[in-house]
């Protein structure tokens, strides 16, 4: 789980970085922890010989992460139960593609041979078109 | 940081002062057996202080989903207190804040069991 840690400090860095607020990093760490303990766990299975590839960019528009394991287990997104329906409440797993959609603001799925991949996606622009960070691409009015 | 557990005794209501994370091998384990070894010594009213804890994920709702109904299927009660806002948000947003019992102070919380 060491890789986790440092897949999750490494997007916290980059979410610091673009300069997004405490709320926005938490988010992000997270659906990247959830994304890479899903890869660890039931894509990889475990499996010490099988590797997870992270890559992450700031675009300058967006933050996006890519999170593929290599595991011979298919993933169907369309088939993940929805954990916060009143019947399964009370599950005790079940949560992580659901955080990861939560929090971010895109998810993309991708099958790979072998393996999965998940693209998770937070939007820069300021939603409310309130707050902006001075100087970028102000020069010369 | 990893999850710190101590636990005291208030009114015949056991506490359990969390501080740290509670994630998918830092903590989620510790939670588990220190709440199965309390239910295992008879007691019934148990009250999860969550607020130091500054992580959680799926893995950490979900042992607090157990803790929740393992008590319960034993005659138990599990009642959490003082959430942090990022605990807060995500037990919103899983719609796990309809599941608990949730205070803000310690003494409301141990009345609630009386």
């Amino acid at each position: 789980m060491e890789s986790v840690s440092e897949v999750e400090a490494a997007a916290d860095e980059l979410a610091s970085e673009a300069g997004l607020d405490e709320d926005a990093r938490f988010h992000i760490t997270m659906a990247v922890h959830e994304a890479a303990i899903n890869a660890v766990l039931h894509g990889n299975e475990y499996n010490p010989a099988l590797h997870i590839d992270v890559s992450m960019e700031n675009t300058g528009a967006d933050l996006i992460f890519v999170v593929a394991d290599e595991g011979q287990q298919g993933f169907d997104p369309g088939h993940v139960p929805d954990p916060s329906a009143p019947e399964n409440l009370l599950r005790g797993t079940g949560r992580g593609i659901f955080l990861i959609r939560s929090l971010m603001d895109e998810v993309h799925f991708r099958q790979l041979h072998p393996g999965t991949e998940l693209t998770l996606i937070k939007h820069l622009a300021p939603a409310d078109g309130g707050k902006t960070d001075g100087d970028v691409g102000t020069e010369g009015g | 940081m990893a999850l710190a557990i101590a636990s005291r005794e208030v009114d015949g209501v056991v506490v359990l002062d969390l501080s740290g994370r509670i994630t998918l091998g830092e903590g989620s384990v510790q939670l588990r057996d220190s709440i199965r070894d309390l239910i295992g010594k008879g007691q019934t009213r148990i009250l999860l202080d969550l607020g130091d804890v500054n992580y959680i994920d799926s893995s950490g709702l979900g042992e607090l989903v157990s803790a929740y109904t393992s008590a319960r299927n034993q005659g138990a009660t599990v009642k959490l207190l003082k959430l942090t806002k990022k605990v807060h948000d995500l037990l919103q947003l899983t719609k796990l804040y309809t599941v608990f019992d949730i205070y803000d102070d310690e003494a409301s919380a141990i009345a609630s069991f009386k």
